[in-house]
C-alpha cells in the first residue's frame, strides 16, 4: 500500500477511535465535565496525564532540540520530568484532598480573596492559550506534510475533532481519549526508535544503544563528538551554555511543569489522596518511556543526518543523489540548500547557511535552481567555513524535522512513517484538549459561577463551560492559522509564569499556615511582574545579551521570579495579620488524607 | 494522643520524608547533572560519560524511583497514624 493510503488509514482510524470514545463518555453534569466524576483509576489517569503533558513539542521538537544542542538539551529532559517529583510530593495529594475543581478554586478559597482568584484565572488562561496555539500549528504541519492538504485545512480538521470530544465529553471524554492517544503516541515514538537503534547499534533499546560501540570501534557518543568537531560544531557531550543559566533553566522548567494548570487538574480526577500519589508515579513512568528514548533518537538521528548528507568520505553528496526525504522536506520548506562552492554536492557543516534569522532560507516561490533545488533569495554573498570546518555550510535543517524525518532517513517501512504521523497528531490533540478544558473551566466555573453569579444552576454552568470551550477552540484555531512569529518564546513565557506565580502560591498555601492573602497577592504580583518584564524586555524590546541578570536567559528567569515571589510573600505576610481561624483549619485539613471523598461542588 | 497532636506528628514526619527525597532529587539533578557534570564526565559508564548519562537519562530513572518510594512511604505513614482512607 502506498504511504498516502496508509497515512489516511492510520490517522482516520485513530480519529474514529477518539470519536467513538467521546460518544461513549458524554458528560451529564459539571462534575463529570470538570473532573470526570472523580472516579478515574490511577493508571488510566497516569496515561491521560502523560498524553496531556506530552505535546507536539515533546513528540516532534524535543529530540530535534537535543540533537542540535547536545548535552545542554539535558536541561529540558530533566526539567520536564523532574517537575513531577515536585508535583507528587508538594502539590498533588493536598490539592486532591482539598477536592475542588480548579487551581483558581484553591487559590481563591485558601487566600479568602477574589483578587487572588482572578489573578490565578488570568495566569491559567494566559498559560493555556500560549500553549494551545503551538499544538494546533503542529496538527496543521503534520497534515500538510503527510496528507498534502493546506496547513489551514489541517488546523480546521484538528479543531473539529477536538471540538467533538472536548465539548461533548468534557473531562470525562478527554480522559478516556487521552488514554487512547497515549497508546498511539507512545507506539509511534518507540517503534521507529527501536528500528533506528537496532539498525545503527544492534541493540533494540535506544537507552542502551546510545552507549554502544559501533563497527568503527568508537562508541556512538565518541563518534558524535568526532563528527561534530570535524564539522566545526561544539562537542556533542560538552555544554555550551553557562552553568548558572542551565541551572536556572532546569529549575524554572521543573517548577513550571509542577505549576501548569492542565497537569494539576488531572489529579482532581482520582478517587483518593493515595491515588493522587501513585497516579503521579504512573504518569512519570509513561512519560519516561518516551523521554529516556529521546537522547537515543536524537543521537542516532544526528549521526544519520550527517552521514547521509556528507557521505562516508565526508565530501558531500550530489544533489541528484540525495534521497527522497531530503526533497520532500525541502518542498515542505523545512530544508534548504544552496550550492556555494559550485560542485553540485550538498555539504553540511557548522555556521548559518542563509542570511536570515537563525539561518533560515527565504524561498524564491516555486522557482528551481540549476540542479532542481528550490531557489533562495537570501544566499550569503561570500560564505566562509567556520571553526575549522572543511567547507562552508550549504544546508539549513529545521530542528523540528528530526523525529518526523527519522523513519524516512533510516528507510523504515511505510507503515512506520504513517504511524509517526498519527502519533504526532495524537500528541498535539491530547494536549490541546486538556488545555481547552482548563480554559473553559476557568471561565465558566471560576469567573461565571464563583465571581459573577453564584446562583446559576448546574445545567447553566455546564452550558457556559461548553460555550467557553467552543470560543476557546476558535481562538486556538485562529492562532494555529495565523501563528504569532514568536511561538517558541511564548512557550518559555508560559513556563516562566507557572513557575513564578502558580507554583509558589500553591506551595505556600499548603506548607505555610501563616501565609495570608496580602502575602500571596504581593508575591504573585512581584513574581509575575518581574518575570514578564524580564522576558518582554529581552525578547521583544531588544535588550542586549550583556545586560542579562547574571547571564540568565529569559527561559531561566522564571526561577528567579519564583524566589522573589517566596521572599516578598513571606515578608509581607509577617507584617500583616494572620489568616482567619477557619482558613487555618482548611490547611490543617488538607494536610491529612482521611475524608477526601469525591471532588465536591461548593 | 489527641487528634490534633496526632495530626501534628503525622505532618512533621511527612515533612521529614519529603525533605529526604527532595535532597536526593536535588543532588542528582543539580549537583551531579549540572554542577559537577564535567568532573563526572571523566568516568566512563557503559559507553557513556557518567555526567552526560545522568544529565540525559539517569536522572529520569531516579525521579520515577523517588515518586514510587514516596508513595509507599506515605501509605505506611498514613496507616501508622491512622489517617488513611
Amino acid at each position: 500500500m502506498s504511504l498516502d493510503v496508509l497515512t489516511y488509514l492510520f490517522i482516520g482510524g485513530s480519529f474514529v477511535l477518539y470519536i467513538g470514545i467521546a460518544i461513549w463518555a458524554r458528560a451529564g453534569s459539571t462534575k463529570e465535565f470538570y473532573v470526570a466524576g472523580g472516579g478515574v483509576h490511577p493508571v488510566a489517569n497516569g496515561m491521560a496525564t502523560a498524553a496531556d503533558w506530552m505535546s507536539a513539542a515533546s513528540f516532534i521538537s524535543l529530540a530535534g532540540l537535543v540533537s542540535f544542542i547536545g548535552r545542554d538539551g539535558g536541561a529540558y529532559l530533566m526539567g520536564w520530568t523532574g517537575g513531577y517529583v515536585l508535583l507528587a510530593m508538594l502539590l498533588a495529594p493536598y490539592l486532591r484532598k482539598f477536592g475542588k475543581f480548579t487551581v483558581p478554586d484553591f487559590v481563591g478559597d485558601r487566600y479568602y480573596s477574589n483578587t487572588a482568584r482572578v489573578i490565578a484565572v488570568v495566569c491559567t488562561i494566559v498559560i493555556s492559550f500560549t500553549y494551545v496555539a503551538g499544538q494546533m500549528r503542529g496538527v496543521g504541519i503534520v497534515f500538510s506534510r503527510y496528507l498534502h492538504v493546506d496547513i489551514n485545512t489541517g488546523v480546521i480538521i484538528g479543531m473539529a475533532i477536538v471540538f467533538f470530544y472536548a465539548v461533548l465529553g468534557g473531562m470525562k471524554g478527554i480522559t478516556y481519549t487521552q488514554v487512547a492517544q497515549y497508546c498511539v503516541l507512545i507506539l509511534a515514538f518507540t517503534v521507529p526508535a527501536f528500528f533506528l537503534s537496532l539498525q545503527i547499534t544492534g541493540h533494540v533499546l535506544p537507552q542502551i544503544g546510545l552507549g554502544a560501540t559501533l563497527d568503527s570501534g568508537m562508541s556512538v557518543l565518541a563518534t558524535l563528538d568526532q563528527l561534530s568537531t570535524d564539522l566545526g560544531f561544539a562537542e556533542y557531550t560538552a555544554g555550551k551554555k553557562s552553568t548558572i543559566d542551565i541551572f536556572c533553566l532546569t529549575a524554572a522548567l521543573m517548577a513550571g511543569t509542577a505549576g501548569l494548570p492542565h497537569v494539576i487538574v488531572r489529579f482532581f480526577t482520582v478517587p483518593r489522596v493515595k491515588d493522587a500519589r501513585t497516579s503521579a508515579g504512573w504518569a512519570l513512568i509513561f512519560i519516561a518511556i518516551l523521554y529516556t528514548s529521546v537522547p537515543g533518537v536524537a543521537g542516532f538521528g544526528r549521526v544519520n543526518l550527517i552521514q547521509t548528507i556528507n557521505g562516508t568520505d565526508n565530501a558531500g553528496t550530489e544533489y541528484a543523489q540525495m534521497p527522497q526525504w531530503f526533497k520532500n522536506w525541502e518542498n515542505a520548506g523545512l530544508l534548504g540548500w544552496h550550492d556555494y562552492n559550485g560542485d553540485g554536492k550538498v555539504q553540511y557543516a557548522a555556521g548559518a547557511a542563509f542570511d536570515g534569522k537563525k539561518g533560515k532560507p527565504a524561498f524564491d516561490g516555486e522557482n528551481r535552481g540549476e540542479y532542481g533545488e528550490r531557489a533562495v533569495t537570501n544566499a550569503i554573498a561570500d560564505p566562509a567555513a567556520v571553526n575549522g570546518a572543511p567547507y562552508a555550510n550549504e544546508v539549513y535543517v529545521d530542528r523540528d524535522i528530526m523525529v518526523l524525518a527519522n523513519p524516512e532517513i533510516a528507510q523504515l517501512p511505510n507503515w512506520v512513517i504513517a504511524l509517526v504521523a498519527a502519533g504526532a497528531v495524537a500528541a498535539a490533540l491530547s494536549t490541546a484538549a486538556g488545555l481547552l478544558l482548563v480554559i473553559s473551566t476557568a471561565i465558566s466555573h471560576d469567573l461565571m459561577k464563583t465571581c459573577i453569579n453564584p446562583n446559576i444552576s448546574d445545567k447553566q454552568e455546564l452550558m457556559y463551560a461548553r460555550i467557553a470551550a467552543v470560543v476557546a477552540i476558535c481562538i486556538a484555531g485562529y492562532f494555529g492559522i495565523n501563528p504569532p512569529g514568536f511561538v517558541a518564546q511564548v512557550v518559555a513565557l508560559a513556563f516562566g509564569l507557572a513557575s513564578s506565580s502558580v507554583f509558589p502560591v500553591i506551595v505556600m498555601g499548603i506548607f505555610n499556615k501563616r501565609m495570608n492573602k496580602e502575602g500571596a497577592i504581593a508575591g504573585m504580583i512581584v513574581g509575575l511582574g518581574s518575570t514578564m518584564a524580564y522576558m518582554i524586555y529581552f525578547t521583544f524590546m531588544g535588550g542586549a545579551k550583556e545586560d542579562l541578570f547574571l547571564g540568565i536567559s529569559t527561559g531561566g528567569f522564571g526561577f528567579v521570579g519564583m524566589i522573589l515571589n517566596f521572599i516578598v510573600a513571606y515578608i509581607v505576610s509577617m507584617m500583616t495579620p494572620p489568616p482567619p481561624a477557619e482558613i487555618q483549619e482548611i490547611v490543617e485539613n488538607i494536610r491529612v488524607p482521611r475524608g477526601a471523598g469525591s471532588a465536591h461542588a461548593h | 494522643m489527641s487528634s490534633s497532636e496526632n495530626a501534628q506528628a503525622y505532618w512533621s514526619e511527612n515533612l521529614r520524608i519529603i525533605i529526604t527525597y527532595l535532597s536526593v532529587w536535588f543532588v542528582v539533578s543539580y549537583v551531579c547533572g549540572i554542577l559537577l557534570v564535567e568532573q563526572l564526565n571523566a568516568i566512563p559508564f557503559f559507553g557513556f560519560p557518567l555526567g552526560f548519562w545522568i544529565d540525559q537519562q539517569g536522572s529520569i530513572f531516579v525521579y520515577v524511583g523517588l515518586i514510587w518510594a514516596y508513595a509507599f512511604s506515605m501509605n505506611k505513614l498514613d496507616e501508622k497514624y491512622d489517617v488513611h482512607e
